[in-house]
């Protein structure tokens, strides 16, 4: 009998960011005892990190906008792979999850009439983020946390989940399918283990990013939901596209791929290259051209006045603008340190940058001792986020396996192939809140409640342990390192065959090294056993990421192939899943995209670009 | 630009420990949360470290470098010389877990004691009316990233363990102050303020400012503002005898 600590909740929500907490809040409103499990302290999500803004089509800036023409701008740059249900609830549902964050405390920057100000962003026709300064994440997750505090929700931090369990009853589907019955951990601090009885389970762990070299993402990325849903037999959506945030810090090294935020560029700040051309208006796509400036002088202008001029080329989607940036620096045109210059300096006055982007001018200067507001930037692309994830109900989040359930990052199909900036906070409060709403309702509909096997716990303490018994194996970071090497190198930005051929090759070496790591040390607070067991997880990732990237020969989005260049429109209406195989490798099918009705088909006519 | 360090990193749990010396290597640029993931990943895998996001926004890395309270991750490695040894320990006011992991749990408890935010009720429209004026006052302190390290320095706690029962500490005084300066805010926590977390202890010696990584006035607009404000409602003579009238059971 293995010795660990047992609870028993309604839900059990994993991740405490944007996402997570949002989920928790509705359950436990709902009735729901609820629990949260999170790998840091409460408070310290990769949330944070987001510094631009909440995309919601309030209408507080320009009373034109309307959800839907959020939701066509969301489609539109997502290139139309978006599930159409997820990209409209999301449009419908912003403004009102915004406004009830500010009955929970936030403080929102205000209009000159008081009302929550929105700010420009990539891709979104209107003004459209409502923010503080350049910190918006730490607002929302601090509103968030203290909601959480206020209503009583239990708070499991620095405890990592590293199965979950499934079986018949608890969870299980009418059908007598195997359905949720829980989840199992270990505390951080303690090594000791934690088992969850639950009929369901929320996972809102984020993403992947830090499988690549070059990331904005902190170590707690390393993609636990989507492997713990993938050996629960649920499925993965468009693992293929991953997106790469055009502005990351280049120099100095040790600082290289930290955010440098969109808000910039909405904020008037362009992009130069060595010559000091604006180079972006030479990579406008003609999918994009009718919207996009012709002129710097029109791009200029664009700012004052939007109805009589289009957005500068700065403010692309994300995809675009980093392919342009990587064009650039592999022609030569690129910085000192391999990045470009992003010029706000010359453009807006000092204070103006210090009130509006109060982080970035901090970061800089501490960072890289450049002063943002007297010289440009030296920016280049940075693994941002994943637009693939669990295959979950867009209504519900509801995944594959009854009793699971998925939100923000982690689950897929809301962006397609490429999120625009601003809408990652409102997707992980819009979906949050709508998964954790059927989570409980689930927990209602399932009363009985069924005990863990000993056996299945039993297994997986021998599994989190293993890394103990090995005598003389390899370090865990050094492995790290090597996966890392491998996805920036091979599943990049730029992709091809042979070279994610070669990527595959080496995940497979990779695994055989990572099922014979060994950890110095004891269980408590030991970094290099919680990376030993984070490390299976990054690998089953990065092949769903490779393999996926492999079978989709067109670019599109956050997915460009070098040997296939141009969109397919057979691969429009397609999308790949990923799910595990009976011998534990990642198996791949084809699926037709969901078919959008026909009075939103309507939006892209009614709306003009 | 690449040298090797000479690094002191306190190793140890609950029940004691010691600085242990390392030579490391350096590079251009660094912060010291590189030179102790080096460590980590080449010398010492199980050395214990609390991190995030490694661009100071999450308040994770606390910890004491050459004795003063700093995030790791925005201490850069060119603020010290080449010659000079760098210590490393964990922060003092919190009790160890292991290496530079400390026990924060009473921050959590803290939190958790303060009267939640309750606003009025929207307007007719759904929203809420605010001035940009009016939120930057609590803006200000909404800046915090729960680091602690205005906690760690504070002496009222740092080496009073006794304290901790009556006093919330500094990050929990300017939450406080952010409630009571929130415009839509209408719950009265001077009561608490004072007899519950312990804001009298305070005497303004300003050291949270001074560690603040985010340049948080804590003392100035934060501690001193609401002092005032509970003196205003303690030591008015109409406010007190009105607090007693209304006080008065109703039975």
């Amino acid at each position: 009998m293995v010795e660990l600590e047992r609870h028993e909740y309604d839900v059990v929500v994993v991740g405490a960011g944007g996402a997570g907490l949002r989920a928790a809040i509705a359950a436990q409103e709902s009735g729901a005892r609820t629990a949260v499990v999170c790998k840091s302290l409460l408070g310290k999500a990769h949330t944070v990190m987001a510094e631009g803004g909440i995309a919601a089509a309030m209408a507080n800036t320009y009373p034109e906008d309307n959800w839907r023409v959020h939701f066509r701008d969301t489609m539109r740059g997502g290139k139309m792979l978006n599930h159409w249900r997820m990209a409209q609830l999301h449009a419908q549902e912003a403004p009102d999850r915004v406004r009830e964050l500010e009955d929970w405390g936030a403080l929102f920057d205000r209009t000159p009439d008081g009302l929550i100000s929105q700010r420009d962003f990539g891709g979104h026709r209107y003004a459209r983020l409502a923010h503080v300064g350049d910190r918006t994440g730490l607002e929302l997750i601090r509103t968030l946390q203290q909601r959480t505090v206020a209503l009583g929700i239990d708070v499991y931090m620095e405890c990592t989940v590293t199965r979950l369990l499934t079986g018949r009853g608890g969870g299980a589907g009418g059908d007598g399918a195997d359905g949720v019955t829980g989840a199992f951990g270990y505390w951080r601090e303690s090594g000791r283990f934690v088992a969850w009885s639950a009929p369901s389970v929320v996972l809102a762990t984020g993403g992947i990013g830090k499988s690549y070299k070059v990331t904005s993402n902190s170590w707690e990325y390393t993609g636990d939901g989507h492997s713990l849903a993938l050996q629960a037999g649920a499925t993965l959506v468009n693992m293929e596209f991953v997106q790469f945030h055009p502005t990351g810090m280049v120099w100095p090294p040790s600082v290289r791929g930290i955010l440098v935020t969109e808000s910039v560029r909405g904020d008037g700040g362009i992009l130069k290259n060595s010559a000091g051309n604006r180079f972006m208006f030479d990579y406008i796509p003609d999918f994009f051209r009718k919207e996009t400036a012709e002129t710097e002088d029109e791009a200029d202008r664009w700012y004052e006045d939007k109805k009589n001029n289009r957005r500068p080329p700065e403010l692309l989607p994300r995809d675009e603008v980093a392919r342009a940036i990587n064009s650039e620096v592999k022609a030569g045109r690129g910085t000192p340190h391999g990045g470009v210059y992003l010029d706000i300096a010359s453009r807006r006055s000092p204070e103006y940058i210090r009130k509006r982007l109060p982080s970035m001018y901090h970061q800089f200067k501490e960072l890289a001792e450049v002063d943002i507001t007297a010289e440009a930037m030296e920016v280049g692309p940075t693994c941002h986020y994943v637009m693939g994830g669990v295959e979950v109900d867009p209504d519900t989040e509801a995944a594959r396996v009854p009793g699971l359930f998925a939100a923000g990052e982690v689950a897929g199909g809301m962006h397609g192939s490429n999120r625009l900036g601003g809408n990652s906070l409102s997707d992980l409060l819009v979906f949050g809140r709508r998964a954790g709403l059927a989570a409980a309702e689930h927990a209602r509909m399932h009363p009985v409640r069924t005990a863990l096997p000993d056996d299945a716990l039993a297994d997986a303490a021998r599994a989190a342990l293993a890394p103990f018994e090995r005598e003389g194996g390899e370090n865990p970071y050094t492995v790290q390192h090597d996966l890392q090497q491998t996805m920036h190198d091979l599943v990049g930005i730029i992709r091809t065959a042979p070279e994610m051929q070669q990527a595959l090759d080496r995940i497979a070496a990779l695994k055989e090294r990572v099922a014979n790591l060994s950890v110095e040390g004891h269980r408590q607070y030991n970094p290099g056993w919680h990376l030993a067991l984070d490390l299976p997880h990054m690998l089953v990732v990065s092949e769903c990421i490779a393999r996926a990237a492999l079978e989709r020969q067109e670019s599109r989005g956050g997915h460009t192939r070098d040997d296939f260049p141009a969109t397919d429109a057979e691969w429009a209406r397609t999308n790949l899943i990923c799910s595990r195989a009976p011998d534990g490798s990642v198996a791949l099918t084809r699926q037709p995209l969901p078919q959008m009705p026909a009075e939103l088909a309507e939006v892209f006519e009614e709306v003009p670009a | 630009m690449t040298y090797d360090a000479t690094f002191r990193v306190w190793r140890g749990d609950a029940a004691g420990g010691d600085l242990q010396t390392f030579t490391v290597e350096v590079n251009e640029g660094e912060v010291v949360l590189d030179v102790i993931h080096r460590l980590q990943s080449t010398q010492a895998g199980d050395l214990a470290v609390r991190w995030n996001c490694k661009a100071g926004k999450c308040g994770s890395c606390s910890a004491e470098i050459n004795g003063r309270p700093r995030l790791m991750c925005m201490t850069r490695m060119s603020t010290f010389g080449e010659a000079e040894t760098v210590t490393v320990t964990p922060l003092r006011t919190f009790p160890v877990v292991r290496d530079l992991v400390t026990d924060v749990s009473y921050n959590y408890e803290k939190a958790a004691q303060i009267p939640a935010f309750t606003p009025r009720p929207r307007e007719a429209d759904g929203s809420h009316r605010m001035q940009q004026v009016d939120v930057e006052r609590s803006q200000e302190f909404r800046k915090c990233i729960e680091c602690f390290l205005c906690q760690d320095t504070c002496h009222v706690i740092r080496d009073h363990e006794e304290n901790k029962a009556v006093f919330a500490g500094p990050r929990f005084l300017i939450r406080l102050a952010e409630l009571d300066m929130h415009p839509l805010d209408v719950v009265d926590r001077r009561h608490e303020a004072q007899d519950d977390f312990g804001l009298g202890y305070c005497n303004i010696t300003k050291c949270c400012s001074e560690v603040c990584p985010e340049g948080i006035h804590l003392t100035d607009n934060g501690i001193i503002p609401l002092k005032e404000r509970v003196v205003d409602r303690r030591y008015d003579p109409l406010t007190w005898l009105g607090s007693k009238i209304r006080r008065r059971p109703r039975d």
